[in-house]
């Protein structure tokens, strides 16, 4: 895989990422859009740079371990996953086919490389705190990054897992929450308010850096700001758009979970470019 | 005659779960719903456009609305959750335990999107284990309707039936089997068609493929019974005792983990009424795959040539 933290190589794939993510809902006619495309600069910075992991050997003990908790933004990661070289990249528009190793939800029986299988919320941030304590037991650098929604945050376990990381001192785990302010029914402050945020994580023990989830070159700095703060864990609560790139996606609830049609799919690869 | 069933597709069962939801709430202001982001997926969302007074947006937290459910049920309303069959039971089963059942509380519980029929969303979102964990609780009543019909008209008895009530409905669209004047007593099955030779049991979405086999049957001179259980729990007793008495052969299909569904709990009815020949259909100790509706069915063999092939075999055992 080719690694860099160049910044305009980087959003050149970010690029490659929207339209593959476009690309596949659309040839599966399901799926969701909005959160693939708000989480795009995020998976992007860590799999091309921040992340320490080879797709030529994804057993690799001390690789860093990525959870998307959120799993319904699985064309993200397959995107990711097919640029830096796990999975074949001809097979993405397979998407939720019938014995498409690209299933609905990431699923760790068609694709091993997977650290978890996802799809039902509120459960990835405690699954990485065992990765993350097996780590340490086993005196590895391993660093695990779990990716949430925000209308994921509102399930319970997710504060159990945040109070367990701050009294247990977890400061190998970092969380980044997606904040595209829409759910599946509609805005999250319409549902159920989740502010304040980073007074919140704080409140549990967590070191929380804010940052524009669309910028990489913040991203990298606080990725940078997670891995050199110890004794905390580290949440990233990033400010992203739902729907980012795509004009008619963007801010549009409508976009959580229904594919674009075919003329849709053109508008939008002709708007990223 | 299975023939005369001409098995129109109609609308999703959860469609007409929604629709009976604002029917019993303009008749009674006591009725109120609780929802966990998935309104318009379950079609609790026709409720609160009506009610909102009466609708209780809970997030991304099965198990806070499942207890939330519990204290407005203990406090006299008429009290619906609903959610993806997978979530509501999954993650609200303690809350379910011990806030409803234990407790004696009459929650109606629904759960959609159950089976693998929902197709390509995949196993996270199906309910194969969902039967098996509503039927565990005790004294709960579990209903699963085979069409628009018999939903509608199950819903809003169950919005009065004494105790907890666990509904599981479907995703997609469904043949209706009912004309509008059929009546569905809660714990009473019903027979849909005579037979001699064999029996299908069945709940749910496979009652219709089993009307489809026991037409193929017809075909080739077999004459096989069908029954909707569309009460799991408690179990019709008496329809099943006299489907093995008078057809000495049964056969269960469900779109549900074989070992641990309605199956199981029809065998031990059968056991000690008037034991004969079973046979199971069902999914075998797999979680499913995405893939469109009618391709999942076909992979995980849950359509009639398949029901067709195990009556073929239950019959060649009864032969002996
Ligand atoms: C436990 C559980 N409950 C409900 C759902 C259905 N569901 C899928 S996505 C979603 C909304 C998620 O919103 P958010 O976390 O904000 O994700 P994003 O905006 O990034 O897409 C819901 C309710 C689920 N997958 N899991
Ligand atoms: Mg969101």
């Amino acid at each position: 895989m080719t690694r860099t933290s160049d910044l305009s190589e980087l959003q050149s794939i970010a690029r490659t990422v929207r339209r593959d993510i476009i690309e596949m809902i659309g040839a599966a006619k399901s799926g969701h859009p909005g959160g693939s495309l708000s989480a795009v600069e995020i998976l992007v910075t860590l799999y091309f740079d921040v992340m320490k992991h080879d797709p030529a050997n994804p057993t690799w003990p001390q690789r860093d371990r990525f959870i998307l908790s959120k799993g319904h933004a699985a064309p993200v990661l397959y995107s990711v996953m097919a640029e830096t070289g796990y999975t074949p990249k001809d097979q993405l528009n397979t998407l939720r086919r019938i014995g498409s190793i690209y299933q609905g939800h990431p699923d760790r029986r068609f694709i091993p490389a997977l650290e978890a299988s996802t799809g039902s919320l509120g459960v990835g941030l405690s699954l990485g705190l065992g990765m993350a304590e097996a780590a340490k037991l086993d005196k590895s650098p391993s660093r695990t990054y779990v990716v949430l929604g925000d209308g994921e945050i509102q399930e319970g376990q997710i504060w159990e897992a945040a109070m367990y990381a701050g009294f247990h001192k977890v400061d190998n785990i970092v969380a980044i929450l997606d904040n595209n302010r829409i759910q599946l029914d509609g805005w999250v402050k319409d549902i159920m308010a989740i502010e304040p945020l980073a007074e919140k994580w704080a409140a549990f023990g967590w070191h929380v850096i804010e940052v524009d989830g669309h910028d990489i070159v913040a991203l990298q700095a606080a990725f940078a700001e997670a891995e050199a703060t110890k004794g905390k864990p580290s949440i990233l609560i990033a400010h992203t758009v739902k729907g980012k790139g795509v004009s008619f996606m963007e801010n549009n609830p409508k976009y959580h979970g229904v594919a674009p049609t075919k003329e849709e799919v053109e508008l939008a690869l002709k708007e990223i470019g | 005659m299975a023939a005369k069933y001409e098995l129109k597709l109609g609308a999703a069962t959860r469609e007409a779960f929604g629709k009976a939801l604002v029917e019993l709430g303009k008749a009674d202001e006591n009725v109120v719903v609780c929802d966990a982001d998935l309104s318009k997926s379950t079609f609790t969302h026709l409720f609160g456009k009506e009610f909102p007074n009466r609708f209780f947006s809970c997030g991304i937290a099965e198990a806070n609305m499942v207890s939330i459910g519990a204290g407005l049920a203990s406090s006299g309303k008429v009290a619906f959750v609903a959610s993806f069959s997978a979530f509501v039971l999954n993650k609200g089963f303690e809350q379910l335990r011990v806030n409803v059942a234990y407790s004696g509380v009459p929650l109606k519980v629904v759960g959609t999107h159950s089976g693998i029929s929902i197709g390509e969303d995949g196993p996270s979102q199906m309910s194969v284990e969902d039967i098996s964990l509503a039927c565990s609780l005790a004294g709960f009543t579990v209903i699963s309707p085979a069409d628009e019909v018999a939903m509608f008209s199950l819903v809003k008895q169950a919005a009065y039936h004494p105790g907890a009530v666990f509904i599981r409905a479907g995703r997609v669209k469904v043949p209706v089997i009912y004309g509008p004047e059929q009546k569905f007593e809660i714990g009473k099955g019903i027979q849909l068609t005579e037979g001699t030779d064999l029996t299908f049991i069945s709940t749910g979405l496979m009652v219709a493929e089993c009307l489809k086999a026991a037409a193929a049957l017809e075909a080739e001179g077999i004459s096989a019974r069908v029954i909707d259980l569309h009460t799991i729990k408690p179990i019709d007793r008496e329809i099943i005792a006299k489907a093995a008495a008078e057809t000495g052969c049964i056969v269960v299909a469900e779109e549900h983990l074989v070992d641990s569904g309605l199956g199981v709990r029809l065998a031990q009815v059968v056991a000690e009424t008037h034991p004969c020949v079973m046979e199971f259909h069902g999914i075998n100790n797999t979680y499913a795959e995405s893939g469109l509706p009618e391709e999942v069915l076909e992979k995980y063999k849950m359509t009639a040539a398949d029901v067709a092939d195990t009556a073929r075999k239950a019959l060649a055992r009864k032969k002996g």
